[in-house]
């Protein structure tokens, strides 16, 4: 075996085992009311088992090409014995460090538009504090049969949403001349400065309004939905899409991150165990992209989060 | 409006603002978390709920856990910082919050380049957000 495959071999490795230790657990945990459960066994074993899972997902994440809060939601709701209350704002303040940290970056490399982020930020943070409302206001069945729903969406929309790396765009709309949102950046892989513009600004606008509501709902991040959306709908290029998407989420998850703080669903030894996790994760799986091979770790990541989505729909459904 | 970004490979002035601050704002919120959660964790600051009986609320629903756990929503943790558990929330409550100081820093860079649409948008956002953040806009907690 190549050393290629002996790291993809390696990270597949851990992903399943760390999968199914959890899954082991969580399975023996099903239910609300899991405290006989709990103190059976130290209290300290679930924050570093959130702490190693967490760090795979962070490799996962970056190799797999999605963001931390799409697997954090689902694979610790469905298996480890937190509440999903408490699982939602974690996942949210997740996504909220993880955009922290890649924004400034992206905004110095002027790969993050500001221009085009702000106008669509507004709406998607505003439905996001709807979304947060609506989302902790509903009883949890109905949030976990959802949330499932959603998870298998997702699961689809990967497999067969395209990308465009430079969509064509005829002419800017209205809105976005406006707006003035528009801009040129070099790739560096060929040196060729692209010119980009967008059109169907009205119709992607309005799309955020859904992803701002998802976002707040599930806490899940939302840079799936973000990138086809601005790559495809509204023809920024995939870079500035990507970039752009990332750096949104800091927005859109800090209005969501209030109401969930707000309203008490923030245990610290959920979150910071998670946080340092999958930021630590994102770090070794930034340096695993030159020798791994993502694609193979696509499937596993779309595997996992199918996995996660009927556990999250079975729970709701009380099977 | 002064300074076409289209014309530039150069992030324009306020994004450059923004990312600058961003990023003070996201390592000082991290440095905190980590150091708050290091005295919480090692048992350095008595926490509110013992880190042996934390497992006994995590699975209940927020509503629960307000209650029996007697903690009250909101801005309330302020008064609660002696704790190690609560003493945590200046970190996550600063990593939250840093994205609306991004905002109100960026106005007076749009106001000078007569950007007034963006200045709008920015104060509307800083304001969103502080709303959300404020704690009137209450939630079901079930």
């Amino acid at each position: 075996m190549t050393k290629t495959g002996k790291m993809g071999a390696l990270v597949i490795a851990l992903l399943l085992s760390v999968t199914l230790l959890a899954g082991g657990s969580g399975f023996a945990s099903d239910g609300t009311v899991i405290v006989d459960n709990s103190s059976a066994i130290s209290w300290w074993i679930w924050p570093l088992l959130l702490l190693v899972v967490t760090f795979i997902m962070g490799v996962a994440a970056v190799l797999g090409g999605v963001g931390g809060g799409v697997l954090f939601v689902p694979i610790i709701s469905g298996f480890f014995p937190f509440h999903l209350d408490f699982v939602r704002g974690a996942g949210l303040l997740v996504a909220l460090a993880g955009a922290l940290a890649a924004g400034p970056g992206l905004l110095k490399m002027n790969l993050a538009s500001l221009r085009l982020a702000i106008p669509v930020g507004l709406i998607a943070s505003t439905f996001a504090i709807i979304g947060a409302m609506v989302g902790l206001a509903l009883p949890t069945q109905v949030v976990q049969i959802a949330l499932g729903v959603t998870i298998i969406g997702i699961c689809i929309l990967m497999l067969v949403a395209k990308k465009s790396t430079v969509p064509d765009v005829p002419k800017a709309d209205q809105i976005s001349s406006v707006l003035r949102i528009y801009g040129i950046y070099q790739e560096a892989s060929t040196g060729e400065i692209i010119d980009w513009k967008i059109h169907r600004t009205w119709q992607g606008l309005l799309l955020f309004v859904t992803i701002g509501i998802m976002a707040g709902m599930f806490g899940l991040g939302a840079g799936w939905a973000n990138v086809p959306v601005l790559n495809l709908l509204m023809g920024a290029p995939l870079k500035i899409s990507v970039a752009t998407s990332k750096f949104l989420l800091s927005i859109t998850d800090t209005s969501a991150a209030w109401v969930y703080l707000n309203q008490g669903c923030v245990i610290p030894m959920i979150v910071v165990p998670s946080l340092i996790g999958i930021m630590v994760g994102s770090f070794v799986g930034v340096r695993l992209l030159r020798v791994a091979k993502p694609g193979l770790v696509r499937w596993i990541v779309i595997g996992m989060l199918a996995f996660a989505g009927l556990k999250a729909l079975s729970k709701g459904l009380g099977f | 409006m002064k300074g076409d970004p289209r014309k530039s490979l150069q992030a324009s002035p306020e994004q450059i603002v923004y990312a600058e601050v961003l990023e003070k704002g996201m390592l000082l919120g991290l440095v905190l978390i980590l150091a708050s959660f290091g005295l919480y964790v090692l048992g350095i600051i008595k926490p509110y709920i013992p880190l042996n009986e934390i497992s006994k609320y995590w699975s209940y629903s927020v509503g629960e856990y307000l209650q029996v756990a007697k903690i009250h929503q909101g801005w309330w943790w302020i008064q609660m910082l002696g704790y190690g558990d609560f003493l945590n929330f200046i970190g996550i409550a600063f990593l939250a919050g840093v994205t609306i100081i991004c905002f109100l820093v960026i106005v007076p860079v749009l106001w000078k380049n007569d950007d007034k649409l963006y200045t709008a948008f920015a104060i509307l956002e800083a304001v969103i957000l502080s709303l959300a953040a404020s704690g009137i806009l209450g939630g079901g907690g079930h």
